[in-house]
């Protein structure tokens, strides 16, 4: 591409990402009024690699002020962690909660479009259920942002969004401010199943790949339509601003016809929507990798990537994280090749980004004992992993592939002051969360569980609330 | 993929004729920290002989001559684990279905006219050489409950299973542990098959099992003349395991063992605490996810992680399975353990949930799940704590014959393992 053309290219992109903002259905999240806290004397992981023996995190007006030794804050509600220790707030990548929410009644399977392989126009955030029991269990496991993704039953399965796991009755009072959103996209054996068993394509993962091409370069497309009527609607323009109005005859260019699939495909290729891939095999991992590049959009993570540690080096290299599981396995062929060391693997390699990952309203409650396990496993196989680097895979690593790490998942000053306080190192089966914050408010007190407000579902249950 | 296997086949061979050359061995496990899960309790500094594949002594300052010493160095030697209800042996691979050996007959059509097949027995289709069976018996679990899948089109029962071995005998599963297995409540409801037409569906069954009045040409018959048979006999004393969550249809499960004279056992019971009294006092068992903590299901309102503590607190006997995928990753009954453990289930109740509590539920009790004179020789050596994620197994025996420490998944591990920096 020509520096001009390129140029081109870029302001097109810029006018149809300004088509598309502002976001048609806006976060009403508000940073809630708090005091200011300063937790005492914990082992404090900080998220960066760095951990803190006998430390104090400061927390005001709903970010972190500081982290270090002997730290003092007027008018501070103060916490004696000693013994305990503090993390950023754990991030999920990968989660359905609110899409399929419990109970998990036909009425709530509201996570895959499974009506066409290519559903890029539809919004995990439109099925989100803000009532889903799950989102306070999560909060119990010190989850402090997640995102939300459509299923995997498509080869583009929608936009996911990434929302604060804060108590609520709409989604838009969830939503991450200014978080961008995901694309969730989906290799192998689903999307060739689902739609095989419809008679219609895809039916084998050579359809799968022709779908994903298919769509990109309708994606293009669809963005050449929009670079012309940039430059006719230019050119109009500067004839009309010429003083020629009237004789040239020149009618006002009409844009073309907005197609929701299409917008968030170009959003995608021009680095405005993150793009998630459900991938297990490496070797398919290897293909998406060069459809990427065939299209110019960048993918921020393989999920689920049970063979990642085959390719890790390449993984590394290309700066895709992998979001991973502990040790689920084998539930289906391409879910035949785990290891328990896939994570530790993964993160090996320098410039290696590993998150662990849910994908489960059961896991999300102790992403922390899946690090564990991993962390485990990793060591036995040789690799150094102290728990201020594994840390990363439930904080920082996630927040990078969420594009939200100048905002989230490390303990730094002027970052959101989403925190944990866990009773004991969290790397650990009886580790649990103390108390957790989100923008610096007390939103899980373990020793006040009554204090938790409910989902609405739960009132009035014979045997109902909290979990 | 074809290539790997093919490659590592030769290394399985020579690793599973290892433990026969350790067959006429005894062994002498020295100063272990031993939970014999027995009035014994914790045993620190310990010593157990194994001779013929039993426990022969367990004490301080044993001898053998000629025995395989094994240095413990104070860590942690339980029983081998119990895997929960399974599909070890009978499902290789979940979504694959030329490798799913456990279903029952009939296809989700048959919701219409629901067939149940007592007779169906699954142990049949057990296969020992299953690589899902050498992952989790690599992190300690040494025989596990071989169940049917679901009743097809909820017909309620579902077919008999067995506790199975794990060490790749061919004769592995344990005529005592047989059990009938059947399917109550909302998830059958899903299905098509509401709860009156279960209840209905059992009655029939029970009815035509043990005739009230003989059975005359042309009578509905919902069993075949097998299924009448096998069913008769778990009504006359045998065990029953019912798969079942609700409060209510809990109740009807004591009810209906008490009026057959059926020993049941409840699996999952999301919702057991609320009749923890009235399950002591009938003595049934629970085999439960300490896991399962959110209403999945409208039969499981009222979940919660302390299940496993309120139901030990009543004196229910209680033990432990994964419900969400008990069978690649049985394995994690033991972090499930540990959970209950935080959540309020005293330590050494947790080890015997995954011990000797499973044992005595599936009739293996006098044999199983102890480290005890004349107990079975399973047994697990630990890195640390046997219910910490952190902990690994470190030796696994099966009758005192170590087992492989490799798997497939070792196998994958050395392959791709990242050179050194």
């Amino acid at each position: 591409m020509t520096p001009a053309r390129s140029l081109l290219a870029a302001i097109a992109a810029w006018a149809i990402s300004a088509q598309a903002a502002p976001d048609p259905f806006p976060s009403t999240y508000r940073t809630p009024a708090t005091t200011p806290t300063l937790i005492r004397n914990a082992t404090v992981l900080d998220g960066t690699g760095r951990r803190l023996d006998g430390a104090d995190v400061v927390m005001r007006d709903g970010r972190i002020v500081a982290v270090g030794a002997g730290l003092a804050a007027d008018g501070a509600t103060v916490v004696d962690a000693q013994g305990r220790w503090v993390t950023p707030g754990l991030i999920d990548l990968h989660s359905h909660l609110g899409v399929y929410a419990s109970p998990g009644v036909n009425a709530h399977q509201d996570g895959n479009e499974a009506t066409d392989p290519v559903t890029s126009g539809v919004w995990a955030e439109h099925g989100l259920w803000p009532q889903d029991p799950g989102f306070a269990a999560a909060r119990a496991g010190g989850i402090t942002t997640m995102q939300i993704l459509p299923g995997s039953a498509n080869l583009i399965g929608g936009r996911g969004v990434t929302v604060r796991n804060v108590p609520a009755t709409t989604m838009q009072d969830m939503k991450f401010p200014g978080a961008p959103h995901g694309l969730k996209m989906a290799c192998g054996e689903n999307p060739k199943r689902v739609y095989g068993e419809k008679g219609r394509a895809p039916s084998t993962r050579m359809g799968n790949v022709a779908g994903y091409r298919q769509a990109f370069a309708d994606a293009q497309d669809y963005r050449r339509q929009h670079e012309q009527y940039q430059r006719d609607l230019a050119e109009y323009q500067s004839q009309q601003s010429g003083g020629r109005k009237q004789d040239s005859g020149a009618k006002q260019p009409t844009p073309p016809k907005r197609d929701l699939r299409l917008e968030t495909l170009v959003a995608a290729m021009d680095g405005e929507i993150r793009v998630h891939i459900h991938c297990y095999r490496a070797d398919e991992m290897a293909v998406m990798l060069d459809i990427a590049r065939e299209f110019g959009f960048r993918i921020a993570a393989f999920h689920h990537g049970v063979e990642a540690y085959k390719v890790a080096d390449r993984l590394a290299a290309e700066g895709v994280c992998g979001a991973l599981w502990a040790d689920w396995w084998g539930f289906k062929m391409e879910a035949y090749d785990a290891i328990w060391e896939n994570i530790a693997f993964v993160d090996a390699p320098a410039n290696g980004c590993a998150i662990v990952h849910s994908d489960s309203a059961e896991g999300i409650q102790r992403l922390n004992q899946e690090a564990a396990k991993a962390m485990t496993r990793g060591r036995r196989a040789g690799l150094d992993i102290p728990p201020e680097r594994a840390i990363r895979w439930l904080t920082a690593n996630a927040a990078r592939a969420l594009g939200i790490e100048s905002k989230v998942g490390t303990l730094e000053p002027g970052k959101l002051a989403d925190v944990v306080v866990w009773n004991r190192d969290p790397f650990g089966v009886y580790a649990m969360a103390d108390l957790v914050y989100v923008d610096g408010a007390l939103v899980y007190d373990r020793a006040a569980p009554a204090a938790a407000p409910a989902s609405d579902f739960l009132l009035g249950q014979p045997a109902g609330g909290a979990p | 993929m074809r290539a790997v296997l093919a490659s590592a086949r030769p290394l399985f061979l020579m690793l599973a004729a290892l433990p026969l050359a350790a067959v006429a061995q005894d062994l002498l496990i020295r100063n272990a920290r031993v939970h014999t899960v027995s009035e014994r309790g914790t045993l620190e500094r310990a010593d157990v002989l194994v001779r013929n594949g039993r426990i022969a002594a367990v004490g301080s300052g044993l001898a053998a001559a000629g025995a395989t010493v094994v240095e413990a160095d104070g860590r942690a030697l339980t029983p081998g684990l119990f895997g929960g209800i399974t599909a070890l042996g009978v499902v290789e691979i979940s979504l694959e279905p030329s490798t799913v050996d456990n279903a029952p007959p009939g296809s989700p059509s048959a919701a219409a006219s629901p067939e149940p097949r007592p007779e169906l027995d699954v142990t049949l289709a057990f296969n020992p050489d299953s690589v899902v069976i050498g992952v989790n018996r690599a992190d300690g679990v040494t025989y596990a409950m071989v169940a049917p899948g679901p009743a097809a089109g909820a017909a309620v029962l579902a077919g008999q299973g067995a506790v199975a071995r794990l060490d790749g005998r061919v004769d592995a599963t344990l005529a005592p542990s047989r059990t009938l297995f059947a399917d109550l409540g909302g998830g059958a409801s899903a299905a098509g098959v509401s709860r009156a037409t279960q209840f209905m569906l059992l009655e029939q069954a029970v009815r035509e099992a043990r005739p009230t009045s003989p059975m005359r040409d042309g009578d509905f018959r919902l069993l075949t003349p097998t299924g009448r048979e096998v069913l008769a006999r778990y009504l006359g004393g045998g065990r029953i395991a019912f798969n079942v969550n609700r409060a209510a249809d809990i109740r009807q499960v004591l009810a209906f063992a008490r009026k057959q004279g059926a020993r049941a056992v409840v699996v999952g019971g999301a919702q057991a605490w609320q009749v923890a009294g009235e399950l002591a006092q009938a003595k049934t068992p629970v085999v439960l996810d300490p896991l399962v903590d959110l209403p999945d299901s409208f039969d499981q309102l009222g979940a919660t992680l302390e299940n496993a503590a309120r139901l030990q607190r009543a004196g229910v006997r209680i033990a432990f399975t994964n419900l969400n995928d008990g069978t690649h990753n049985a394995r994690k009954v033991r972090q499930a353990a540990g959970i209950a453990v935080a959540h309020g289930l005293p330590w050494e109740a947790a080890l015997a949930a995954l011990t000797a509590h499973p044992a005595e539920i599936f009739g293996l009790g006098a044999e199983f799940g102890r480290i005890a004179p004349g107990y079975v020789a399973d047994l697990v050596l630990w890195s640390g704590d046997p219910l910490e994620v952190t902990t690994v197994a470190e030796q696994v025996w099966i009758d005192g014959r170590p087992q492989p420490t490799r798997s497939r998944q070792t196998e994958l591990r050395d392959r791709y393992r990242p050179r050194a920096p």
